[in-house]
């Protein structure tokens, strides 16, 4: 149930896209008013769940280190796993964004007869989810050809790049191959280990299937159901979204609705879901900050403001009371005249 | 906000690249829709307009490799008229031009065919 019901909601979304599209001036709606919608919708959530990120006090220096910290001379500091200056703290950030650190460091523990417990390194994950992401960027970047133009030499070098196999025509690109290999792992593993699958909830499926779903749409139009997706026209309407005077020139095939009102569902969806990880690997606490709470002293921000309050002072607000009380205080009351 | 110094100028840099798209295109409208030049006298092709237009890479790869994987250089008989498996032979006699009419959507839309990589393109 956890993964049907986002299967029929992905096949629900590209069915709506097929079917209403075929009305007339839907088109419109489709081709201009949604994308317009999402890109809001992303840009704008985007925004607002960094800022409401960036509200959220951290009342403890609370970093993950898996490694020796800093000390004595003599001990050897591990200075990407317990980083403690900002440098350190880049560094350590540059290869989880970039590498996928954490996920290279995964391991897999296991239960055999005895009991004995054991643990193994297990690169799947990271192997996957790192051909998952780059084949995304990669596609991003390749379908700026039709959002920019004339085409920028760096967009033509990583098409150059992707189809560099020159299998068919038109061109087989690498990470078409790759993308759906590693969402098809990603999905696997949901189903298959009994962990993952008790954990994984309906909101881990959806964007598995929706992304699945923007590719196969992708693959279709461009290397079997060709007929009426004009190119020209496609990239009439893409620049026309960009430089705010949208045409729709001609008809295009259904399947480019399909695939255009999925990546829009994407678009709308990706502030609200955990695809936010995007911009919340930048702003994880335990990832960003140093590990220097010997070193620096780190303030609750929601810590009361409490003055010093001395017993001098004390003794000053309150001697005449104490007088009255017969409480001893080190400083007599003024004599009186 | 805390950090504010950081976050907003990062939250800044994400916008702008996602934006790309409008500053880069910004002002001008960019370059023309391709308007490829048509041939003035022949009137069929070895498909349907529609289809060729949008199957031609294919069909011309399937000949590829009839004619030089396979031997097969038999010709295509559509409508009783022979067309030889050939692009230079068959497809540029119509066609005359490589820059008014393949480099036309070919430039617009960032596809760069190999057949060149082989055949020597028309002096022009």
């Amino acid at each position: 149930m956890k993964y049907a019901f986002p299967l029929a909601a992905v096949i629900a979304l590209v069915l709506c896209a097929l079917i209403l599209v075929q009305i007339p001036g839907m088109q419109y709606l489709f081709g201009v008013v949604i994308p317009y919608l999402a890109m809001a919708l992303f840009l704008g959530g985007f925004c607002y769940r960094v800022i409401h990120w960036g509200k959220s006090p951290v009342p403890f220096k609370i970093p993950t280190t898996c490694g020796q910290g800093y000390s004595l001379p003599w001990i050897k500091h591990d200075k990407l796993e317990a980083p403690v200056n900002a440098a350190q703290v880049v560094a350590r950030m540059f290869l989880e964004i970039v590498f996928f650190r954490s996920l290279w460091r995964n391991t897999k523990a296991t239960v055999y007869a005895g009991p004995k417990l054991t643990y193994e390194s297990s690169k799947w994950l990271w192997l996957f989810g790192i051909m998952f992401h780059y084949s995304f960027l990669v596609i991003v970047i390749r379908h700026m050809r039709l959002f920019l133009d004339p085409v920028p030499g760096l967009v033509a070098f990583v098409e150059i790049g992707d189809s560099l196999l020159q299998i068919g025509a038109p061109a087989m690109y690498m990470t078409d191959v790759t993308i759906v290999l590693a969402l098809l792992f990603l999905f696997a593993r949901r189903l298959t280990n009994p962990q993952v699958r008790y954990i994984s909830l309906m909101n881990d499926y959806f964007p598995l299937f929706l992304i699945l779903g923007i590719v196969a749409t992708g693959i279709l139009m461009r290397f079997f159901l060709r007929a009426d997706v004009d190119i020209n026209a496609i990239k009439q309407l893409a620049v026309g979204l960009v430089t705010f005077s949208p045409t729709i020139v001609t008809e295009i095939s259904p399947l480019f609705y399909a695939h255009l009102f999925l990546v829009c569902t994407l678009l709308a969806y990706f502030p609200f879901s955990k695809l936010m990880h995007m911009g919340g690997v930048f702003l994880s606490p335990t990832r960003n900050l140093a590990n220097d709470s010997r070193m620096k002293r780190h303030i609750n921000p929601w810590n009361p403001e409490i003055k010093p309050h001395s017993y001098a002072s004390y003794e000053d607000e309150f001697r005449e009371d104490m007088v009255e009380q017969g409480i001893p205080v080190e400083k007599e009351l003024p004599s009186q005249g | 906000m805390y950090d504010s110094g950081k976050i907003i100028p990062g939250l800044i840099i994400f916008v702008l690249f996602i934006t790309i798209p409008i500053w880069y295109n910004r002002g001008g409208a960019g370059t023309e829709p391709p308007k490829p030049v048509l041939p003035k006298d022949a009137k069929t092709c070895v498909l349907p307009a529609a289809e060729i237009r949008a199957e031609h890479m294919k069909l011309l790869n399937v000949w590829r490799d009839e004619v030089l994987r396979d031997g097969q250089r038999a010709a295509v008989t559509v409508d009783g008229k022979e067309y030889p498996k050939s692009l230079m032979l068959n497809c540029m006699k119509c066609h005359t031009s490589k820059k008014q009419f393949c480099d036309t959507c070919h430039t617009y839309a960032s596809v760069r065919p190999y057949c060149w990589d082989c055949h020597l393109a028309p002096v022009e």
